[in-house]
């Protein structure tokens, strides 16, 4: 038996979002969604790569990653309860500040993001994301922005 | 090796510049210029055509990572410790960035590093970065 409607509506909701951001696949990240909650995937690439020897990611390329994720997550939670009522995709939140810290070198190797909305205001939203690449609890990289939403919708 | 080379060499073999189209357009003691041409792959908003802030931070990144490695007292590689990016206004779509970054201070093991990227309008700043990188002084 195929999923219900409601997944399917779901999964196409997050592909055209993800779709509608050419930077994001620019990059080549990927999302994927357990219920509600968005793990971003950074795949290695060598255009990922920001200092040759030894080879570790772009500091930018992070930086872009984790920018990526926050406002896919926040776009996200904007659209979940509009897709019950099946109405389109609203307009991108726009970021307004991102601060990254650098923990450690990105390793030549896949990355994996998670968002979490500490403020969803009508006008104003406050993310943070952590990244990381072997073990969940040794963070490459953190950060926090803060994005201005969409209004009249 | 003069600072212009140097620069244009460190910026020419990074992947993730190249792929951009980064360049190095001016380089002087503790300062540099680079450039991002405009690329509709780099678009955050298809609605807009405005260029993603996450390609902004690659360009001023990179660019505050330049500006140290041509202190006089910061030779050699340089990684990032933190970097605040604010954006002010969208970048109009069609025009090239350039990101001007200032090493205004280092310490024995950290250089402060602020940039400031525009577009065609220089009068109007597009984002401005301000970050800390590491760093190893001469004789250190």
């Amino acid at each position: 038996m195929a999923p219900d409607p409601m997944q399917t509506r779901r999964d196409a909701a997050l592909a055209d979002l993800i779709e509608g951001v050419p930077y994001a696949r620019f990059l080549g990240i990927r999302f994927d969604r357990r219920g509600d909650e968005l793990t971003a995937i950074l795949p290695f690439r060598d255009m990922l790569i920001g200092v040759p020897t030894p080879p570790a990611l772009h500091g930018g390329a992070t930086a872009a990653f984790l920018e990526t994720a926050a406002l896919i997550e926040l776009a996200w939670r904007s659209t979940w309860d509009r897709m019950e009522t099946g109405t389109p995709l609203p307009p991108l939140p726009r970021p307004i500040n991102m601060t990254v810290d650098y923990l450690r070198p990105g390793l030549p190797r896949d990355a994996f993001a998670r968002a979490r909305v500490n403020r969803f205001g009508r006008r104003y939203a406050s993310v943070h994301v952590e990244a990381w690449q072997d073990n969940r609890e040794r963070l490459f990289a953190q950060a926090t922005g803060h994005f201005l939403m969409p209004q009249g919708t | 090796m003069t600072l212009q080379d140097r620069a244009r060499t460190f910026v020419a073999a990074i992947p993730h510049c190249a792929a951009l189209g980064i360049s190095v357009e001016e380089v002087s003691a503790a300062r540099a210029v680079l450039t991002l041409p405009y690329d509709p792959r780099l678009v955050g908003d298809p609605a807009t055509g405005v260029i993603a802030g996450g390609a902004v931070s690659v360009l001023m990144d990179t660019a505050c990572g330049a500006a140290v490695m041509a202190h006089p007292e910061a030779q050699g590689a340089t990684a990032t410790i933190d970097l605040r990016i604010d954006y002010f206004r969208a970048a109009t779509p069609g025009q090239r960035l350039i990101a001007e970054a200032e090493c205004h201070h280092v310490t024995a093991h950290v250089a402060f590093v602020r940039a400031t990227t525009f577009d065609a309008d220089m009068t109007r700043p597009v984002a401005t970065a301000t970050g800390t990188f590491t760093v190893v002084r001469d004789g250190a």
